[in-house]
């Protein structure tokens, strides 16, 4: 039942969301704020994992086929179509589910029990739109663009490591990444880039808007928003690669 | 003129507010009072349509607020202003952003007259030289007193104050009520203060509605108020053993 009451509390939620903005000019500046607290607030941490954990893919997969009928280029395009496939979209989504979610579901949940949401609402604001909508444009807009960053860094970070290591020649490398390469993989990735953001944005934006209580509570939601965008990030890329890729 | 009408409100299998009616008149200051867990609260976030009534109606100026849905909902609420307990000021903005606030939202005022707006409200409120302060920079008088300039920024008819002396010093609270006593007869509005400070009560209390266990048990004035023979008012303003001592000796 809780199940239940909740879901139909976030889709009548989203309907208040996706209300009309006051002042067009208001939600404009709204959005360009929420790109750089959520978006290049967020580029440093997308940009070290990324770099770290290509490396480390690199790594894993040389030190894994070490077979002389598998030739060494392998590692490029194993390295690459994981990034690209699974870890650049997802992995960077779950990183930013925690970081932004936690972000947007105790800066919102906080305005709550402060009454700061109270004090819009008394103003005749809509103020799941007012502070909700810019992050969910925001998330949607900057997700793909982090995810771009993260391959690119990723895909960097593994032919730094390779080739300073010596378990794969750059040549090779460069080769490997290039190898098949299909460009619908990228599609693919930043088509799921959008659908975390809009989640990150709207659960998180969810979880803090219907905070009650005092700050343990804004603990509390901030976790929840973690865990269910979490959740969710998983499940819609497994439906996701089901349309898309199946 | 804001009318209440037998209005009832639960939660759950709680009846906080039963079947209470009165009359807040312009011009004046008109106070809730009653303990805490009264329903005083309640009844003023259904006034301010925070919360929707189980059964009864609200008036404003002969407006059925109740019935008003949408769009005449939100012309309403540009009448009201008001100031919350704990001030409820927006974190991220200035003093200076929050005053301006409202103005930004629904005035089509240039930014030179929204700023030069803003100054005056926080000049009515005795607040100089704060502007580019953060609220969590500034006392807790003085952000009681950034709140009543961004309830005035857009001269509403009806103001609002839920405690607007919880967490102040007797000193500073009586600022608070003088600010607010003198704000209504300015600008000729309604004004409705939750309350339990006796301070207040006795200091602009011009029409009082006494709320016991969700029931309105007595109205009048502050001057009606120390003649009353109603047990639970009694009860509620001399609480205190000393109250009661003197009460008696008089």
């Amino acid at each position: 039942m809780a199940f239940l009451y909740q879901t139909g509390r976030y889709f009548l939620f989203l309907r208040r969301v996706f209300g009309r903005p006051v002042k067009h000019r208001i939600f404009l500046r709204q959005i360009i704020d929420e790109i750089d607290d959520l978006g290049v607030g967020s580029l440093g941490i997308v940009i070290i994992i990324s770099f770290f954990i290509g490396a480390v893919i690199t790594l894993q997969t040389a030190y894994n086929i070490e077979m002389p009928i598998i030739p060494k280029y392998t590692v490029g395009l194993a390295a690459r179509d994981t990034i690209l496939l699974e870890f650049s979209s997802t992995i960077v989504s779950l990183i930013l589910a925690g970081k932004v979610g936690s972000h947007i579901a105790s800066e919102i949940g906080t305005m709550r029990v402060t009454e700061q949401i109270d004090a819009l609402d008394v103003m005749g604001i809509n103020s799941a739109s007012y502070l909700v909508l810019p992050k969910v444009v925001a998330m949607i807009f900057i997700n793909p663009f982090l995810v771009m960053i993260s391959m690119g860094v990723g895909i960097g970070g593994g032919w730094i490591a390779g080739t300073f290591t010596g378990v794969v020649p750059s040549a090779e490398y460069i080769y490997g990444i290039q190898y098949g390469f299909i460009p619908f993989y990228v599609v693919y990735s930043l088509l799921k880039s959008v659908v975390f953001g809009f989640l990150i944005a709207t659960i998180s934006g969810y979880w803090g808007y219907y905070t009650t209580g005092g700050s343990l509570e804004v603990g509390r939601s901030s976790t929840r928003a973690v865990v269910v965008s979490s959740v969710q990030i998983l499940l819609f890329n497994l439906i996701i690669t089901q349309l898309l890729l199946a | 003129m804001i009318e209440v009408k037998n209005v009832c409100k639960s939660f759950e299998e709680n009846d906080v507010l039963k079947n209470v009616s009165g009359v807040f008149e312009a011009g004046k200051t008109n106070l809730i009072i009653g303990q805490s867990g009264s329903g005083k609260t309640v009844l003023l976030k259904i006034i301010v349509g925070l919360h929707e009534v189980d059964q009864g109606e609200i008036f404003y100026d002969g407006r059925s607020f109740t019935g008003m849905h949408g769009k005449a909902r939100k012309e309403i609420r540009k009448e009201m202003g008001m100031l919350f307990q704990g001030s409820a000021l927006f974190d991220s903005k200035t003093v200076e952003e929050n005053v301006r606030f409202p103005l930004d939202m629904f005035s089509d005022m240039s930014m030179s007259d929204r700023i030069e707006r803003a100054n005056f409200c926080l000049k009515r409120v005795h607040l100089d030289n704060v502007n580019h302060l953060y609220p969590a920079e500034i006392s807790g008088g003085m952000q009681k007193r950034v709140a009543i300039a961004r309830a005035i920024a857009l001269n509403p008819k009806y103001l609002f104050c839920d405690e607007p002396n919880s967490g102040l010093d007797p000193r500073t609270s009586i600022v608070i009520d003088d600010l607010i006593h003198e704000i209504t007869k300015e600008y000729n509005m309604t004004t409705i203060v939750n309350t339990h400070d006796m301070n207040s009560v006795m200091g602009i209390g011009e029409k009082i509605v006494f709320i016991a266990e969700g029931e309105k048990c007595w109205e009048g004035t502050n001057e009606d108020i120390l003649k009353s023979d109603n047990t639970r008012l009694n009860d509620f303003i001399f609480a205190s053993k000393f109250l009661k001592q003197l009460r008696a000796g008089n």
